[in-house]
């Protein structure tokens, strides 16, 4: 088969693929509020409006205001940004680092157990803990989210690629390529890393999944992106001090936080029933 | 059994030098200079010059790193900044109702999800089946903190049923105490209970495929006694191995739930020390929920052992 029949039939099958196309639309719509915030927002999210505090949902504030006034619905639209940004620039960065771990570990048998030790011992934390821990070194901002998130979340990456590296690394096309004489990296980069092209996208769409979630967990515990930055971790905090009066202000965000969670949880378990039959879940 | 013992011991070694080396390593991604960050801006020069003698942080990072390993195996978390107070003591003040949090949601978890994944699979592609994989779906989708915040709208405000913030100790008055944890276990355990419930089915799915459950069968036995008897037993060897993961995720959750509700345990002490730039406990509880989730994984192992002879422990 050629390999333009190939991809052919590989693109056939993610579109018959129910979750693979649910989730990617839910992420697509969630990606173009994202890119299209000022065009769809009604108000500007950083207004503060204290004579319109905390009014309900109504045709003039879709989805109400919180209590500064704000618009909960030019709020959200905003925050998928940095909720978007922040989950997407995770999922490289931890891609990358677990590329280069994993191949490290996988290929190498003298740099093996020190690299898997490291990682078995920032496994070790529970996720939320470590990221907290590390904003409180970094200081909140953005940047920080990201680095701190894409340590927490590495080890994973790395371990998968690892495994991956080691299960093609005696196959026979592996050790024809060796005795033809290619070197380490060529071989690493050429015949073994598109392999782990699979497993990468699936592990992927998750993290980018886990990462939104914990970027909105930081959020709202007052330590991820400054307070004064629209994301739906910071929108639910300020809805939680007005529960009582006003239920609007923490649903919409944590609806929206809850749908794009859904997207990328059905991209990732489509992609995975799609490209590696052997993880299906019954 | 003793020696397998020793040997996962002996493992965890290297686990802990590294977490310990991590959080020791937290106070060097400071950026510029850590003292003047933790002193705050009115510090004096003098005032610096001593905080960073006192810290050793004018030794070499190797010297100051030995210093921290000694340290700590000799029990010394440190002194908190602003509690006034050993970090040790600080952290066992706080333990016990993030203890409570964390087992009352993993029973919430498991309540829910082993049965859930049970029925689901004892008819697979069925309605009960497709309506409780959706549900899980959305379990696992749901963030808990939110979670929590409807339901405090909804039990607390709206119906007034249950308490919307606050804690009592189960040992000063277990009413009370159940009456504050309900919301709080279950919305920390709900999303759990999904990952439980796919997990529990897929097992069944695959015991159920067994020979030996055919053989049941074919013997005359009633569906609930191959379900109960044969399966369900063989399909809890993997679901056990579940909840040490789970765990994990309790734990760092329980930290979440605990600034909702107004819960005096190791998340809020350690998110006020963030706020408060008071290094030393922010080390210690990272420190000691890891060490814990490493011991409790231990524990699950051994279970693990215990419950299928089939696993050696050579």
């Amino acid at each position: 088969m050629s390999e333009a029949a190939a991809r052919a039939r590989w693109l056939r099958r993610l579109r018959r693929n129910r979750n693979v196309v649910t989730g990617a639309l839910i992420v697509v719509l969630v990606a173009l509020a994202a890119l299209f915030a000022e065009a769809i927002s009604t108000h500007d999210p950083r207004r503060l409006n204290p004579a319109n505090r905390l009014r309900p949902p109504t045709l003039e504030h879709y989805l109400g205001t919180d209590e500064f006034g704000r618009d909960v619905w030019s709020l959200v639209v905003h925050g998928s940004q940095v909720s978007l940004l922040v989950g997407a620039t995770t999922m490289v960065l931890t891609s990358l680092g677990g590329i280069a771990i994993g191949l490290c570990a996988g290929y190498s048998r003298r740099l093996d157990l020190p690299l898997m030790r490291v990682m078995d011992g920032l496994m070790a934390f529970p996720a939320i803990l470590l990221a907290i821990a590390l904003m409180a070194a970094r200081g909140p901002g953005v940047g920080n989210v990201i680095f701190a998130l894409s340590v927490v979340y590495t080890p994973r990456t790395a371990m998968l690629i690892r495994s991956t590296v080691l299960g093609i690394r005696e196959l026979d096309y592996v050790l024809a390529a060796r005795a033809l004489g290619r070197r380490d990296l060529a071989i690493a980069l050429r015949h073994i890393l598109p392999n782990c092209v699979g497993p990468l996208l699936v592990q992927g769409s998750f993290i980018f999944a886990y990462a939104i979630l914990a970027e909105a967990i930081l959020g709202f515990l007052g330590v991820g992106v400054p307070p004064y930055v629209p994301s739906w971790g910071n929108v639910i905090a300020s809805g939680k001090n007005v529960i009582r009066e006003a239920f609007w202000v923490s649903l919409f965000p944590g609806l929206a936080l809850t749908l794009s969670g859904l997207g990328l949880n059905l991209l990732g378990d489509g992609l995975r029933d799609t490209l590696d039959p052997r993880l299906r879940v019954p | 059994m003793t020696a397998y013992l020793v040997r996962r011991v002996a493992a965890l070694v290297p686990v802990l030098v590294v977490v310990v080396t991590v959080a020791f390593l937290l106070i060097h991604l400071i950026p510029g200079d850590p003292v003047s960050v933790m002193l705050g801006p009115d510090a004096t020069p003098a005032q610096i010059h001593a905080a960073r003698q006192a810290l050793g942080l004018d030794r070499p990072l190797w010297e100051q790193l030995l210093k921290f390993y000694t340290r700590i195996l000799r029990g010394d978390l440190g002194q908190s900044y602003f509690l006034d107070r050993p970090v040790t003591q600080a952290l066992l003040e706080r333990a016990e109702p993030t203890l409570v949090l964390t087992f009352s949601a993993l029973l919430v978890a498991v309540v829910i999800g082993v049965p859930s994944g049970i029925v689901a699979a004892a008819q697979p592609g069925s309605l009960w089946d497709r309506a409780l994989m959706l549900a899980a779906l959305l379990g696992v989708c749901v963030p808990g903190f939110w979670l929590s915040l409807n339901f405090i709208y909804l039990f607390a405000v709206r119906l007034g049923w249950l308490p919307a913030a606050g804690y009592a100790s189960i040992l000063v008055d277990p009413l009370a105490a159940l009456r504050y944890m309900v919301l709080p276990a279950v919305s920390l355990g709900f999303s759990q209970s999904a990952l439980i419930a796919r997990i529990s089915r897929s097992c069944m799915l695959e015991v159920l495929a067994q020979d030996y459950i055919r053989t049941a069968r074919a013997k005359g036995l009633s569906p609930a006694a191959v379900t109960w008897m044969h399966a369900f037993r063989n399909a809890l060897v993997p679901v056990v191995t579940v909840i040490g993961i789970t765990m994990a995720i309790l734990i760092g959750g329980a930290v979440v739930t605990e600034i909702v509700f107004n819960i005096p345990g190791l998340g809020r002490l350690i998110i006020s020390a963030v706020l408060r730039r008071d290094y030393p406990v922010v080390q210690g509880v990272i420190l000691v929920t890891a060490t814990a989730y490493v011991l409790i994984n231990l524990v699950v192992d051994m279970l693990y052992v215990l419950i299928d002879p089939r696993i050696g422990y050579e």
